[in-house]
């Protein structure tokens, strides 16, 4: 029994990783109708800048408690890769938003690749350790053998906060009205006097911000960070998003944490289940399964309501 | 003016004569001034002449983005290593029992068979995503690209297939008539090196698979994967079944990459994931997009510039390095990437049609 309630805790840390991941992909879908191939890179940059960051804090003193050096790193490296994000999206997609369909996919992924091998250049082409500030001591959990680290509670209760913010931006400002409307239709937003430039501008630098503290959590998470760090992440969080809805702000937050749950319930009882032929290692493959089940299916993913084929 | 008259006075047939005579001497010319070395670059140059030209028939014609392309590269590969290596006899009893000679399969009989397979493994993945917006394509493609990575890497256990991140080794090499491609061929007045052979080959299977694209350009088929590219709801409302003609493309554009993935494993003689990686698909995608996408003549100039590229780079960039600097400041690997980054991006900003795009009034 302590298997499957550590699974689940590892899946709901994972979960929710994927699902601040997931959100960006989902925004700017929501308003741009495009999948945003470079969102990955920003989560990879957004771990660089901020290993930089407390390597240069952590080089003056080491006096400071953990979470206020995280505290002060977060900030930083939320606005660098909204900027990051907002540059993507003005090189990138922004003249290109009348060319034909391919044009902003093959842009975005020539983005990905450059700041693959940008962040290569600044940093290393080896996996670099990640400074460990948060507790790392496991809890055990009502005395049943699963464990919970501290890092990993503060990284579920950050998400979830940070997710109920987001909500809350959409749901009930003026700018997350503006969101919406042009979410539904540009042009008559347009006519409504919103600015769709900026509101993609913000919707893509929001996204950014959210990569960016996707990033440190999966810095932290794993120790390390390395320059390709952003691509899987990147591809799952695409999958929990279609599998929330594309489009669809709660169905990426549930998406997401599903997702996480498949994936470390299948990595838990993979081995079991096979017989042993497949192990862990296969745990990349649970989110790919799900993404092609989804898509055939149920296209629109669960909380979906908008037909994903117009073209 | 005098190369007017000249080229007015030669007939047509005249510069086909040229070119094939150019072609036939290529890898002397190449081979006396720069060594092997540079023949099997231009042997590896037209083996992604074929890729790239598989991938514009996806990409350029029905206008889908395929990210997984090398998979299906690395599908043939496989199947060849398996089928004419000493590796599955040594790991399983019962078919080193079946196969008492060894396993060698012919490469044509594997190529068949990978063109079958790859184009199964084309449909399958196409058949969810083909009816959906083309940006699923692409994600599902680039799943898929991983997934068969990850299987090539740990497929060693707990029966070992495919030797896991080691790779394959003492692959077959092409045999054709009897004649192997691994040795000299000895005509009697002139004796034929494998590698020369080898760029024949490749170079008959590079023409015959742009003749088919050409082909397939003009025909029917052809015509309706334009239409899907330019609106798929205007071609769909002239009567093409949008997704058999996507799934079409989709399935000849893979097998394309599984013949070509065979010969790349026999040529090699080794195969291991390595070949495989997501950034092997980046550069096909880079030779469609840089040369022309949709262009034959256009595709087939991206793939040799981009191939001898590296090459030449590797040749100008390390010794620039330490000429001005007395060390390798940035690895010519990452100057590579920098630029096919780079040119992705400002190719689809200024020049959409590539460096040699189609005349007249296209779009």
């Amino acid at each position: 029994m302590d298997i499957f309630l550590q699974q689940i805790i590892n899946g709901l840390v994972l979960g929710s990783i994927y699902a601040l991941i997931a959100l960006g992909y989902t925004m700017v879908y929501g308003v741009l109708g495009i999948i945003n191939f470079a969102h990955g890179e920003v989560l990879m940059i957004g771990a660089m800048v901020s290993l930089s960051l407390l390597r240069l804090i952590l080089g003056f003193t080491s006096d400071l408690p953990g979470w206020l050096t995280l505290l002060i790193v977060l900030p930083i490296t939320m606005a660098v890769c909204a900027g990051l994000s907002y540059w993507i999206e003005r090189i990138a997609y922004r003249p290109l938003r009348n060319a034909p369909r391919l044009a902003p996919l093959i842009s975005a992924i020539g983005m990905s690749i450059l700041l693959q091998t940008i962040a290569m250049m600044i940093w290393s082409r080896n996996p670099m350790t990640y400074p460990q500030l948060l507790p790392s001591i496991p809890i055990d959990v009502w005395g049943s053998g699963a464990t919970i680290t501290g890092k990993e509670i503060v990284i579920i209760v950050v998400a979830l906060a940070v997710m109920c913010g987001l909500l809350f931006l959409v749901e009930k400002t003026k700018l997350g009205r503006a969101m919406r409307a042009t979410a539904e239709n540009t042009q008559i937003a347009a006519l409504m006097g919103v600015n769709p430039n900026r509101v993609i501008s913000i919707t893509f630098m929001l996204g950014g911000a959210l990569a960016a503290l996707a990033g440190i959590m999966i810095a932290s998470n794993y120790g390390n960070v390395h320059f390709y760090m952003g691509f899987i992440p990147g591809l799952k969080a695409f999958t929990a998003a279609v599998l929330g809805g594309i489009g669809n702000l709660k169905g990426a937050m549930l998406g997401g944490l599903l997702l996480g749950l498949i994936e470390s319930l299948g990595a838990g009882y993979i081995g079991d289940l096979t017989g042993g032929v497949f192990g862990s290692n296969y745990q990349d493959i649970f989110a790919f399964l799900v993404l092609i089940l989804v898509l055939v299916i149920r296209p629109t993913g669960l909380l979906g309501e908008r037909v994903s084929d117009r073209a | 003016m005098l190369r007017e008259t000249l080229f007015n006075r030669l007939p047509r047939s005249a510069y086909l004569w040229i070119g094939i005579i150019a072609l036939i001497l290529m890898p002397w010319v190449v081979g006396a001034s720069g060594g092997n070395y540079w023949v099997r670059v231009l042997d590896f140059a037209l083996l992604y002449i074929v890729l790239a030209l598989g991938l514009n028939v996806v990409v350029g014609f029905a206008g889908l983005l395929d990210l997984g392309y090398i998979a299906f590269y690395a599908l043939g590969a496989y199947s060849f290593a398996l089928l004419a290596s000493p590796h599955l006899p040594q790991q399983f009893e019962t078919i080193a029992a079946a196969f008492p000679e060894g396993m060698h399969f012919s490469p044509w009989i594997v190529a068949v068979f990978s063109i079958i397979l790859a184009a199964l493994f084309g449909i399958i993945l196409g058949f969810p995503t083909l009816q959906l917006r083309g940006d699923y394509l692409a994600i599902v493609t680039l799943g898929f690209g991983e997934i068969i990575r990850i299987f090539m890497n740990n497929l060693d256990r707990p029966f070992n297939l495919t030797n896991g991140p080691k790779g394959i080794t003492a692959i077959d090499p092409i045999q054709l008539f009897g004649i192997s491609f691994a040795k000299p061929l000895d005509l009697g007045f002139i004796q034929i090196p494998g590698l020369y052979l080898v760029f024949y080959l490749f170079l008959l299977l590079a023409i015959s698979v742009a003749i088919v694209c050409l082909h397939l350009q003009d025909s029917r088929i052809g015509r309706a994967w334009i239409a899907i590219r330019e609106d798929e709801i205007a071609a769909k409302a002239m009567g093409i079944n949008t997704r058999n003609m996507k799934l079409l493309a989709f399935a000849i554009g893979a097998s394309f990459a599984g013949v070509a993935g065979v010969l790349f494993s026999a040529f090699q003689g080794f195969v291991s994931p390595e070949s495989f990686t997501l950034w092997e698909s980046i550069v096909v995608l880079a030779m469609v997009v840089l040369g022309g996408i949709g262009h034959i003549p256009g595709v087939i100039l991206g793939a040799v510039l981009l191939a001898i590229f590296p090459e030449v780079l590797r040749g100008i960039a390390q010794p620039l390095q330490q000429a001005l600097f007395g060390h390798v400041i940035i690895d010519v690997e990452v100057i590579r990437q920098l630029i096919y980054g780079l040119a992705l991006i400002l190719i689809m900003l200024y020049r959409p049609g590539g460096i040699w795009q189609k005349g007249g009034n296209n779009s």
